[in-house]
């Protein structure tokens, strides 16, 4: 199988670039996703391949008004009729106004019609803090979504991930939220050229890193920055394992608790907001399910309870950092 | 108000008394469910369609059942049973039994039937109407013959999604006809309060949007009008934004139980000498088509078929226990206790 280095973000245009060639029924809309080529760019080029510039819309890459509500819900309505649509969100602070439509109509429609109708969509855009963007633009939303029946959250942290995630979730009968990070774009990694049928299932963990003797959880880019910890620890001489979560609901209880089961001590890390973010979530099962197996309580690092300030120094403050993670490690002892 | 124009009833006596069976039969079927929402059996928020059945009639006589897309709001059991939803699966699902529509699942606000075009069924008010346009962007995207009938009340109208939707409808060509069962009352607010501009029809112009306003008390004329409204929209590929002049005799719920709070008697004595029911009724009698004594006969006997349906849906089991996490996904279950 031929392998090839790419971005991210390459990955999902890749990935989506495919699917739409395998299946017409699948298509993109969004803010600027066309004309524009996209904010963050991963439909760079698509407006060429699958519509025309001169168009007043193209029906496979359509730019929509900048109307969150009334575009997202216009693809729930094409997802209930079988087509397979993917909502870009220029970012998914600026899926809050649209969560009427996620929530209350693509996650509801499965259960209130016992089956009978499905929503294939995929929800997609970058969460998270990028750079200096404050407080309206920087929203880790995963957690939000990970709260509710219905929805299918995940978040890839390596290009890989992103690739074989994006298909899974565009082949998938059930509204997925897929949780990008405006800090993973530009991280690359090996990705198979020729094999468009590759697909990474949603629902499953990964070990990223293994190790014996504490467990770091997290996912997104809160997986690499777990990784950039590990080496920091592993100067201390600790020995950390770190578990890529890549799907919150469905959440992977199984690979959590073999690893935690190993190292007997857990630190969960997340972006979003500390309180009541989904780390939080995961912290309680290990507490639940893992007591007797722990040495320590289970550490949590998340996002301070802050709207995120725009000057450099103090939006730093407020993302999870290595170091923070190291300093939790060495607290719960 | 346009001034309601003359017109020839050229409909056979027998296509007539379908149209009256078919109101008839909503008005006993949304009568019943409103003892059986008050002896305890169905819960819930339930609101019934009495007053309003020649709308509903007109337009799904207009359209070509099972093809086309119909989408509403919550006030939705008159849509499903015209399109063909058996009448048990729609009271099943009011009194959460199995049998329902939804397995019990959904409840009076939440009534489906994709099979038959139907869409729901919808709560949130405004919230549908993007998905009613989503659901003829498919047709469009397919270069499908089909039409969507979105339908919304008069509150809808003012939700801001709704107007996001037109823009979008418009822009992309949908062949959608928005559809507005103005029945003067968002829940216990008269139109006067809560539209700044009464005539709700205009607000599709400003979207370059095919929009006008038609009495929905005359069947005949509903139906006419509707069908030449959904031709045109199938044939044009555009959307059109009809506000329907109707208006609703029931509370807003069924436990809306002071309608005074907003609507005197003398009102609704004057809204009763527009029953579209009485109409049709005269209208037939008029033409030699009815007597008073087949009236009462049809009556009677649908009366009868309501109670038959009350029977075996008050026979019928509710869903069992491990039913609760059937469905929240296509593919797979929470695990119990998540």
């Amino acid at each position: 199988m031929g392998m090839i280095e790419l971005t991210y973000r390459e990955a999902l245009a890749k990935s989506i670039e495919e699917e739409m060639q395998k299946n017409p029924e699948v298509f993109i809309m969004g803010e600027d996703i066309g004309r524009y080529q996209g904010t963050f760019k991963v439909t760079r080029g698509f407006v060429e391949k699958f519509g025309s510039r001169a168009a007043n819309y193209n029906y496979r890459i359509l730019d929509t008004p900048i109307t969150e509500a009334g575009f997202t819900g216009i693809g729930i309505g094409a997802a209930m009729a079988g087509l397979r649509p993917i909502v870009e969100f220029m970012t998914m602070s600026f899926s809050i106004l649209a969560l009427d439509q996620i929530i209350n109509h693509a996650a509801k429609v499965h259960y209130m019609t016992n089956g009978e109708v499905k929503c294939p969509i995929v929800f997609r855009g970058p969460g998270g803090a990028a750079k200096q963007l404050s407080a309206q633009h920087s929203h880790s939303m995963d957690g939000w979504y990970a709260h509710v029946p219905g929805l299918k959250v995940v978040a890839p942290a390596t290009a890989l991930d992103a690739y074989g995630m994006m298909k899974a979730a565009i082949a998938d009968d059930n509204p997925v939220v897929f949780y990008e990070n405006p800090g993973l774009y530009t991280v690359k990694g090996e990705i198979p050229d020729d094999n468009p049928n590759f697909t990474i299932p949603i629902g499953k963990a990964q070990i990223l890193k293994e190790g014996k003797d504490i467990s770091l959880i997290g996912y997104s880019r809160m997986t690499q920055v777990n990784l950039a910890a590990a080496e920091l620890l592993a100067k201390d001489g600790i020995d950390a394992e770190v578990v890529d979560v890549r799907s919150l609901l469905p959440l992977d209880t199984e690979t959590i608790y073999n690893s935690v089961r190993k190292t007997h001590r857990a630190v969960v890390v997340y972006e979003d907001w500390r309180s009541g973010g989904f780390g939080a979530e995961i912290v309680s099962r290990i507490q639940e399910d893992c007591f007797d197996s722990l040495d320590a309580p289970v550490g949590r690092v998340g996002g301070l309870n802050v709207p995120m300030p725009y000057a450099r120094n103090l939006e730093l403050l407020c993302i999870p950092s290595e170091e923070d993670v190291v300093a939790c490690v060495h607290k719960i002892g | 108000m346009a001034k309601k124009e003359e017109y020839k009833i050229t409909e056979s006596a027998a296509e007539l008394e379908e149209h009256l069976r078919d109101m008839l039969f909503i008005r006993h079927f949304e009568e019943k469910c409103n003892r059986v929402y008050r002896e305890g059996k169905a819960g819930g928020y339930m609101h019934v369609y009495i007053g309003m059945e020649a709308l509903a009639v007109g337009w799904m006589k207009a359209i070509r059942k099972g093809e086309d897309y119909v989408i509403t709001a919550y006030r939705d059991h008159a849509h499903a049973l015209l399109l063909g939803t058996p009448p048990e699966a729609v009271l099943g699902e009011i009194m959460g039994r199995k049998i329902g529509t939804a397995g019990g699942k959904g409840g009076s606000m939440h009534i489906y039937d994709p099979k038959n075009g139907f869409y729901g069924g919808w709560g949130i008010v405004g919230g549908h109407i993007p998905l009613g346009a989503g659901l003829a962007f498919a047709a469009r995207y397919r270069g499908e013959d089909k039409v969507c009938l979105n339908f919304m009340g008069d509150g809808a109208s003012n939700q801001g999604v709704v107007f996001e939707t037109l823009n979008m409808a418009s822009l992309t060509d949908l062949p959608c006809v928005f559809i507005i069962e103005n029945n003067e009352f968002a829940m216990g607010t008269r139109l006067e309060y809560h539209a700044a501009d009464k005539e709700l029809w205009k607000r599709g112009l400003p979207f370059d949007i095919r929009s006008e306003r038609i009495d929905g008390m005359d069947v005949i004329d509903m139906k006419r009008k509707a069908t030449e409204i959904v031709e045109w929209c199938r044939k044009e590929q555009r959307p059109a934004w009809i506000e329907i002049m109707t208006y609703r005799y029931s509370g807003h719920g069924a436990a809306d139980n002071d309608r005074q709070l907003y609507r005197t008697k003398e009102e609704e004595d004057l809204a009763w000498q527009r029953d579209p029911i009485a109409r049709l009724k005269m209208q037939m009698i008029g033409l030699g088509y009815m007597t008073e004594e087949k009236y009462e006969a049809i009556e009677e006997e649908l009366i009868e078929e309501v109670e038959r349906i009350y029977e075996i849906c008050d026979a019928s089991p509710f869903p069992e226990p491990d039913e609760v996490y059937d469905n929240i996904y296509s593919d797979m279950k929470p695990e119990a206790g998540h």
